[in-house]
């Protein structure tokens, strides 16, 4: 059984659903990023999605943009990035461990090469931000040699073309958007319709899990009402660190407390 | 072996072996590839965007009234077909002979006004109701402005904070025709970031908005609607230098930054195999003074704005900053055709420096009267250097794709400089 399998399977069990929050690897460097992914599973993070930080990230608004300008300001690359990642497994053999990046990070590593260190420390899934179904043959069957599984985004109102395909392609879960646009917390999250979760389980989908414009507990007790299986909350994360780097204590136990209420709102 | 050797030798190995699984050859059969390049490579939610302007696009051309229509503008407004001219002082007699596409004198002083045309026609086809757009050097945007002005629609450009500071009168003339413009201040304040937030824009407004791309890069189906619309200047130069001279020319150049005027001049020479085609980077301050944009000569594959093409790139993935003293080339990315040309040796990639174009701007002023862009000088540039090692024999077809009006102010304040001694 996968790791998402084990954690949605728990979280059936305990009648919740997963609260998986985003943050940037290496935001703002290394040793304070390990820190808060620490922080983040103590507080009840039931899986963790983590960004590779890269210089243009066109689906990103200005909160998780500014995340990537820190790290990439503290020298991070995608190499630290996957130290980062060991030590966060060993840590956490059982956590659920989703990547979120773009493109030219995977292509200029070498795709096989980029797939081989996901699966050497421990990563489950990948989300490649600027790769549409249309373009994915090419990642998602290197991922599928490595036992990675690949992460695709439902956009809102689709067409049921569109679904069917995020339902095959999609593994581990899969990301509905909550809204169009790019990631941030200013403007909420929508539930999609009925009909479109319908379609979801009628094509055997992996497990639908909310993210965009995620930032408030009542929000994931909504989508829990919903039929989600989870939901994820990046921007309103990363602003507790941006607005926290002076005071690195303080911006713990804000992160602590702030997954913690969305957790218990599962 | 070095990471970054063998990054390279995996990545060429699973592109030369066609048997191989790990190749974007794979998806080659969706359209919008150029060999193996182009594509489109963005977030889910644009993909149906696209694929509805695709759609209109290739319904369009083939649509008589909406050509009709589109030329119908480009003749009346525009000012198509625009002249070509033998420069009569520029070199001696014994040197090759230098034709000028002159795009200059097209409405809004650059080549960028056709392909404008032809997609806020297609925006308006669509039902959009709003216009959004990237700008470097500006060009895009005054044509974007003037287009949105006389079809009455809504027009927001985007456009780098250090680009607005070197193009101020652009920045005028656009905010005149009704255009917002909005600086761009994250990464490096040039094109790129440009285009990085109007993409931003487009994956909350596409149901309303048409983001007006302005250079043949970027996510398919631009590269080809970029082509097709301004494909014209090939034509018409094709036609014009056989009338003034009874054959084709030997040469056709035209600088590159994204690579929108260069495809316009190559497209209808490229089933000419005995027609050269040459594009220009931008050298900077020299190839290996790491300062330039010189994308095809020393970029390498990579992924950037939707499209699988040549991108200045780190190792391990970040995209390097460009620099040119010309806005319009400062771009690290390049069309995905030109990869594709390049590739299949129809066309090579030359390069010209700051201090050659400046050169070249300055000599086609004081020789014949004509100011150029610093972009198209760099064209120029290396249009004088072949000119001086032919004869007159020799026939050299030069895109002078856009006037220097706009580089006034900037190319001053270079001269002070270094009168100064800085």
């Amino acid at each position: 059984m996968s790791r998402y399998q084990s954690m949605f399977e728990r979280c059936k069990k305990e009648n919740t659903i997963a609260f998986i929050p985003f943050v940037m690897l290496c935001d703002p460097d290394l040793e304070t990023s390990l820190e808060i992914i620490k922080c983040l599973v103590e507080a009840g993070a039931d899986a963790l999605e983590l960004g590779i930080p890269f210089s243009d990230p066109v689906a990103d608004g200005p909160v998780i943009q500014q995340a990537a300008i820190r790290a990439l300001e503290n020298k991070a690359t995608p190499s630290r990035c996957f130290e980062l990642l060991a030590k966060v497994r060993l840590l956490y053999p059982e956590i659920p461990i989703g990547l979120l990046l773009y493109s030219n990070l995977v292509y200029r590593r070498g795709i096989d090469t980029f797939y081989e260190e996901c699966k050497k420390v421990g990563v489950d899934s990948v989300l490649i931000a600027d790769v549409p179904l249309r373009e994915t043959n090419f990642f998602d069957s290197v991922a599928a040699k490595n036992d990675i599984e690949p992460v695709h985004i439902l956009p809102p109102l689709p067409s049921e073309q569109t679904l069917m395909k995020v339902s095959q392609s999609s593994k581990g879960y899969t990301y509905v958007l909550g809204r169009a646009g790019v990631t941030g917390a200013d403007v909420a999250a929508k539930m999609p319709s009925e009909e479109t979760m319908q379609q979801l389980k009628d094509y055997n989908a992996a497990p639908a899990v909310m993210g965009f414009g995620i930032s408030k507990p009542e929000q994931v007790t909504a989508a829990k009402q919903h039929g989600f299986k989870g939901a994820i909350s990046g921007s309103a994360v990363v602003r507790i660190i941006e607005q926290g780097l002076d005071d690195k204590r303080k911006m713990l136990s804000e992160l602590s407390g702030f997954i913690g209420a969305m957790k218990a709102a599962t | 072996m070095s990471v970054t050797e063998q990054n390279e030798k995996q990545i060429t190995a699973s592109e030369q072996n066609p048997d191989s699984s790990n190749k974007i050859n794979d998806v080659q059969f969706n359209s919008g590839y150029f060999g193996d390049y182009g594509g489109m490579f963005v977030p889910e939610i644009l993909v149906p965007a696209l694929e509805q302007l695709e759609a209109a696009f290739y319904e369009a051309i083939e649509d008589h009234d909406f050509m009709a229509e589109f030329h119908r503008l480009l003749n009346d407004y525009a000012g198509r077909p625009t002249p070509l001219y033998e420069c009569r002082n520029l070199t001696s007699t014994s040197e090759g002979r230098i034709f000028l596409k002159r795009e200059d004198l097209l409405h809004g002083g650059a080549h960028k006004t056709n392909q404008v045309l032809g997609q806020v026609l297609l925006a308006k086809r669509m039902g959009k109701k709003r216009i959004i757009a990237e700008t470097g050097a500006g060009q895009h945007g005054v044509a974007t402005a003037l287009a949105c002005a006389l079809m009455d629609l809504p027009c927001e450009i985007y456009m780098g904070a250090k680009d607005c500071a070197r193009q101020q009168p652009n920045v005028y003339r656009m905010e005149l025709m009704g255009a917002k413009v909005i600086p761009v201040d994250n990464g490096s304040g040039t094109l790129k970031d440009a285009i990085n937030e109007a993409l931003r824009d487009w994956a909350a407004s596409y149901e309303e908005t048409h983001y007006l791309l302005g250079t043949a890069a970027g996510a398919h189906p631009f590269p080809t609607i970029v082509r097709e619309f301004h494909k014209m200047i090939g034509e018409e130069a094709k036609a014009q230098i056989k009338e003034q001279t009874g054959r084709l020319p030997d040469y056709a150049i035209a600088c590159v930054g994204g690579g929108s005027n260069a495809i316009g001049l190559f497209a209808d020479f490229i089933e000419e195999s005995e027609v050269k085609l040459v594009g220009v980077e931008p050298a900077g301050k020299g190839l290996e003074s790491g300062h330039h944009g010189a994308t095809l000569n020393l970029g390498k594959l990579g992924i950037l704005h939707g499209s699988h093409t040549k991108v200045m790139s780190d190792d391990e993935g970040q995209i390097e900053e460009s620099y040119s003293v010309s806005a319009g080339l400062d771009y690290p990315g390049i069309g995905p055709q030109h990869v594709y040309l390049q590739e299949i040796g129809r066309a090579t990639y030359e390069s010209a420096t700051d201090d050659e174009a400046l050169n070249a701007f300055k000599l086609l002023s004081q020789k014949e009267g004509i100011i150029p862009a610093l972009e198209s000088s760099h064209a120029l540039a290396y249009a004088l250097k072949l000119a001086k090692q032919s004869t007159p024999e020799t026939l050299i077809l030069v895109n002078l794709s856009g006037r220097g009006d706009k580089d006034l102010e900037y190319v001053r304040g270079l001269e002070k400089m270094k009168e100064k001694g800085e």
